[in-house]
């Protein structure tokens, strides 16, 4: 199964970038051999619609969970149409993401969007 | 001839000038093109005879018809649709009504739909048409509405536009195809940092313009400075006075009850008419 990450480097040291919309990059790690692939988001200097952008573009590489530090609404609709699985509120490096993620510890998927539009364009945040 | 009156920072006082000067025609038209918060049909008053709907153009999908392909989503510059399976999703708000969904769309399963998103008003005050729009709540932007509004313009007659504030793009907007640009400010450093920005966009768009100052206080050294840098003729000074915001507080144009503002309003109007004003 493939596991999504918003981060700004391009391998598994990468740190999570609390945004999902305006990360840099996603690294899509395959949770069983750990093989990975950065992509990189092209929705980061979108006028608009980046959330829905990123979006489609980790769906596009089916992926069917998402760890990431916030979600907005728009992500979330399209995400959460297409069934994948969203945990919110996580930061670090990827790599003890994924132990965590293997442990069981993510087990409450967000239910609705964790913050408003335009959340990650970065007001002096 | 269009004047249009902006001034780039927000509450420098450009309805009311707007407006005193509307009054000061003897026949035109004036709108208010602030469509996010219009203020001006309070001062005006005018009797509402004429109300119209401003729609923008989305996608229609047909389910039943939608194979799922994607290619609308990939054709959409705006991120208004995406795929979550087999199921389009619309975002109606940030969709610009571009149309190209439902002209490569292979399977026909687009139409092109319509949504409101404001509305406009007209009314009369003796031989002044008004002409205010509004756009609805969460409605992301402005610019259809104005679009909508100048084409009720009459070119025989003097228009008055009252702008939005900033210089994105409702204000340009509003200002395109101006034949006169007012800008008001007023004399403080807020004030003047915006006014620079306003300058640039009406020169780029090629408007003769002029300065009010408003509120002034004595000392307009700040704005003074930079208008003669600019060669931006400072046609009117207001300064801060207690019964021009009483009367401002009750909904009464200051320059239709006290006659040394209404005359000066009036030549006002003749020189930018006249092209004196520039």
């Amino acid at each position: 199964m493939k596991i999504a990450f918003s981060c700004s480097g391009n391998d598994l040291d990468a740190m999570l970038d609390p945004r999902f919309g305006r990360a840099a990059n996603f690294l899509i790690v395959d949770e069983d051999t750990l093989a990975y692939k950065v992509i990189s988001n092209a929705a980061i200097s979108a006028s608009g619609g980046a959330g829905i952008a990123a979006a489609q573009s980790i769906l596009d590489e089916g992926v069917e969970t998402l760890i990431t530090g916030n979600c907005g609404p728009n992500a979330f609709q399209v995400l959460n149409t297409a069934g994948v699985k969203i945990f919110t509120g996580q930061s670090g490096q990827i790599k003890g993401l994924i132990e965590d993620y293997k442990k069981g510890v993510f087990t409450d998927s967000i239910k609705e969007a964790t913050v408003q539009s335009h959340s990650g364009m970065g007001k002096g945040l | 001839m269009i004047i249009s009156v902006v001034s780039g920072k927000g509450g420098t006082g450009k309805t009311s000038i707007a407006i005193n000067l509307a009054l000061a025609l003897e026949e035109g038209q004036f709108l208010d093109c602030d469509v996010e918060e219009p203020n001006a049909f309070l001062f005006l008053k005018p009797e509402i005879t004429n109300q119209m709907d401003v729609q923008v153009s989305i996608p229609d999908i047909d389910t039943v018809l939608c194979s799922g392909c994607g290619a609308c989503v990939k054709a959409c510059s705006f991120h208004a649709l995406a795929q979550a399976g087999n199921k389009i999703l619309t975002f109606e708000n940030i969709c610009h009504g571009c149309s190209a969904c439902w002209l490569v769309c292979p399977q026909k399963a687009i139409k092109e739909g319509k949504r409101s998103i404001g509305f406009i008003e007209k009314g009369q005050v003796k031989s002044l048409e008004c002409i205010q729009g509004e756009l609805n709540l969460k409605e992301p932007s402005a610019v259809p509405i104005i679009k909508k509004m100048k084409t009720l313009i009459d070119q025989k007659k003097t228009i008055i536009i009252d702008g939005p504030p900033g210089t994105s793009c409702p204000a340009v907007e509003a200002i395109k195809g101006s034949d006169f640009c007012l800008l008001v400010t007023e004399p403080t450093p807020f004030g003047l940092h915006d006014l620079k920005v306003v300058v640039e966009v009406v020169k780029q768009q090629g408007i003769p313009c002029g300065l009010v100052i408003n509120r002034s206080q004595g000392d307009d050294q700040i704005a003074e400075e930079f208008a003669q840098k600019e060669n931006l003729p400072i046609l009117l000074t207001i300064p801060l006075e207690k019964e021009i915001a009483q009367l401002y507080s009750k909904g009464i144009p200051f320059g239709k009850v006290m006659p040394q503002w209404q005359h000066k309003f009036k030549l006002l109007l003749e020189s930018i008419k006249a092209g004196d004003a520039s």
